[in-house]
């Protein structure tokens, strides 16, 4: 039964590329010496790019998952690499932002002053490699072990990140998420353990097969959902994350904040949906959306108290993420339809993707608002749209993804799980996506309302900036507007691969 | 012999308990390096479970099965690596810093 589940498709080898070539960057820095680091990761992340549109065109011209199985080892024993229409959109978002980060990063290192000191700029460029090969074996990943290794992997380059500028406070931020990070994926790892011991295997693909109703999966899984959330940052275990966040870099803090927590979010997607048996799956669904729910409610409402601007952008994640946890029992679907085939789920994928977009915009428009400025309190902040108009601009439109105003990806997302919280019979999620919507609304619009405003005296400015600089985060802004106006493209796109899944899982 | 005294039985108990100590040495001490031991210790815990359960899953004839074994060597040594980024990290924190 398992030799067929696996084997190797003709466009397989770009999934390995995909997951290798960031890695044979990082070991070509170690080797050529930070002169070069630039370079070599300029040279990557264009082939990086190439790599996953490589991949996405091959899924759309073939219609059906891309397998690679290394090594020629069939799982159980073997390892598979899988990528379908959901991983396929995962990691062009995935190469999308890490471009953008990169070319941000690159202007901005090669400013005179203030650029960072050598061993800072050379470290950042191996980590966020390194990330983005981690992030990639997550997407593809089919093997909960392999997985797990992936996940320790991004924890391994996400930390260094957080605490780029060695000050103590960082550092602290670093531990407190490290050791977070370190508990979630060792309750992880006792769940691979139990589901080892009741299955024999740890292939997603034959473990959605194989699946049913019994004790050790259900602990199993509760065990490993909960290890996720833990990395995820859901409320009330993302204690860590506003300190961590708001205190690395602001290219650091984009790619932490769009990439790496999504990351266990799609974990859980696929534990959720795909392994659990249908009663566990339901009540993990009803928990995880009250918890999203609680989510969405309480950190809205601690971002609008935010004095400073990262702090609030990263209050404002653990919000939106609470958006990706209600999609569960939305959509769980009636009799005969897959998850997979709900509008709730393609308004989840759509949220994950569009709220990356935005909050790498937001956060890379943060960090010129400090660059210029030397601080981010909100208050003193007054009229800095005048000065920085197109950071301003890029703000703005994030916000307006997030809000969920039209016509940005944020709405359709939003409007979508909104009719499937009402046709499924949620009340209490529709009035919490409203309620999300106008808080989200609140904390924006305080932003603007500072950018627009006419204060008496010009703000001091310690730099200039080039305008480059705030055109990657403007073109990141308006990529997220723009999800919005191909609304109907990812409902057969996402699908690619998955009904022979839901088939199994039936 | 006892069910209770079977080497896969008093393994998987064993790790069991390990589990409970470092989750309660993790949660409640204050202090960052007993969580860093009390995360070590809940690591060693699971792996004493991978290894009953390779006692137990001896399927195929073999003395024991071979892939829980695998897998807890790399989990080895990802705790590793990941305590020793945590030390360095506390070992950052630890000390005065001159340039600050």
């Amino acid at each position: 039964m398992t030799a067929a589940l696996h084997a190797t498709t003709p466009g397989g080898f770009l999934l390995v590329l995909a997951v290798i070539l960031p890695v044979c960057a990082v070991l070509a820095i170690l080797a050529c010496g930070p002169r070069s680091a630039a370079r070599i990761a300029m040279a990557t992340l264009a082939a990086g790019l190439a790599v996953a549109v490589a991949i996405t065109v091959e899924l759309v011209w073939s219609g059906a998952a891309l397998t690679y199985v290394v090594g020629a080892w069939r799982p159980p024993l073997g390892i598979a690499l899988r990528a379908d229409g959901l991983s396929g959109a995962m990691l062009v978002m995935t190469a999308l932002v890490v471009v953008a980060v990169g070319l941000f990063a690159r202007v901005q290192y090669g400013l005179r002053e203030g650029g960072g000191s050598e061993r800072e700029r050379t470290t950042f460029w191996q980590m966020l490699l390194a990330l983005w090969s981690a992030l990639n074996i997550v997407f593809v990943g089919e093997d909960l072990f392999n997985l797990y290794v992936a996940l320790e992997l991004l924890t391994f380059a996400a930390v260094p990140l957080v605490c780029l500028d060695g000050r103590a406070e960082t550092a602290n931020a670093a531990l407190r998420y490290l050791l977070f990070a370190l508990i979630g994926s060792l309750l992880y790892l006792l769940g691979v353990g139990l589901i080892y011991g009741q299955y024999g295997t740890l292939d997603l693909l034959a473990l959605a097969r194989l699946s049913r109703p019994d004790p050790a999966l259900s602990v199993a899984l509760a065990l490993m959902i909960v290890g996720l959330l833990a990395k995820a940052a859901l409320f009330p275990l993302h204690l860590w994350l506003p300190p961590a966040h708001a205190g690395a870099p602001a290219q650091a803090s984009a790619v932490l904040s769009a990439l790496v927590i999504k990351a266990p979010i799609f974990l859980i997607l696929r534990l959720v949906l795909d392994v659990a048996p249908g009663q566990v799956a339901f009540l993990a669904g009803q928990l995880l959306a009250v918890l999203g729910a609680a989510s969405i409610l309480f950190c809205s409402v601690m971002a609008l108290r935010q004095a400073r601007l990262k702090l609030m952008i990263a209050y404002s994640t653990v919000a939106q993420i609470g958006y990706l946890f209600i999609v569960f029992p939305l959509a769980a679907g009636g009799a005969g339809t897959s998850p997979w085939e709900t509008i709730a789920w393609t308004g989840g994928a759509l949220q994950l993707i569009s709220h990356a977009l935005a909050k790498s915009a937001m956060f890379l428009a943060a960090g010129i608002v400090i660059k210029v400025y030397g601080h981010d309190r909100i208050a003193d902040l007054g009229g800095f749209g005048r000065a920085l108009p197109i950071s301003a601009t890029a703000f703005g439109l994030a916000g307006l993804s997030l809000m969920g105003v039209p016509p940005s990806g944020g709405f359709v997302a939003k409007c979508l799980l909104l009719t499937a919280a009402v046709i499924e019979g949620y009340p209490w999620l529709a009035v919490t996506i409203l309620l999300g919507g106008l808080l989200a609304g609140g904390y924006v619009f305080r932003i603007i309302d500072k950018a627009l405003a006419v204060s008496a005296s010009p703000l001091p400015s310690r730099a200039g900036v080039p305008r480059r600089l705030e055109l990657t985060a403007l073109a990141l802004a308006i990529a997220a507007v723009l999800l919005g106006f191909v609304p109907l493209r990812p409902f057969g796109f996402l699908q690619i691969g998955r009904s022979g899944l839901a088939m199994a899982g039936l | 012999m006892t069910v209770a005294l079977q080497p896969s039985v008093l393994f998987g108990l064993c790790g069991a308990a390990l589990v409970g100590i470092g989750l309660f040495a993790v949660v409640s001490s204050p202090g960052l390096l007993r969580r860093i031991v009390g995360c070590n210790i809940l690591g060693a815990g699971i792996f004493l479970v991978f290894g009953a359960v390779a006692r137990r899953g001896a399927g195929a004839g073999f003395e024991a099965d071979p892939v829980p074994q695998a897998l807890v060597i790399t989990g080895i040594v990802v705790a590793f690596s990941a305590s020793a980024l945590a030390v360095a990290l506390l070992k950052r924190l630890a000390e005065p810093r001159s340039d600050a």
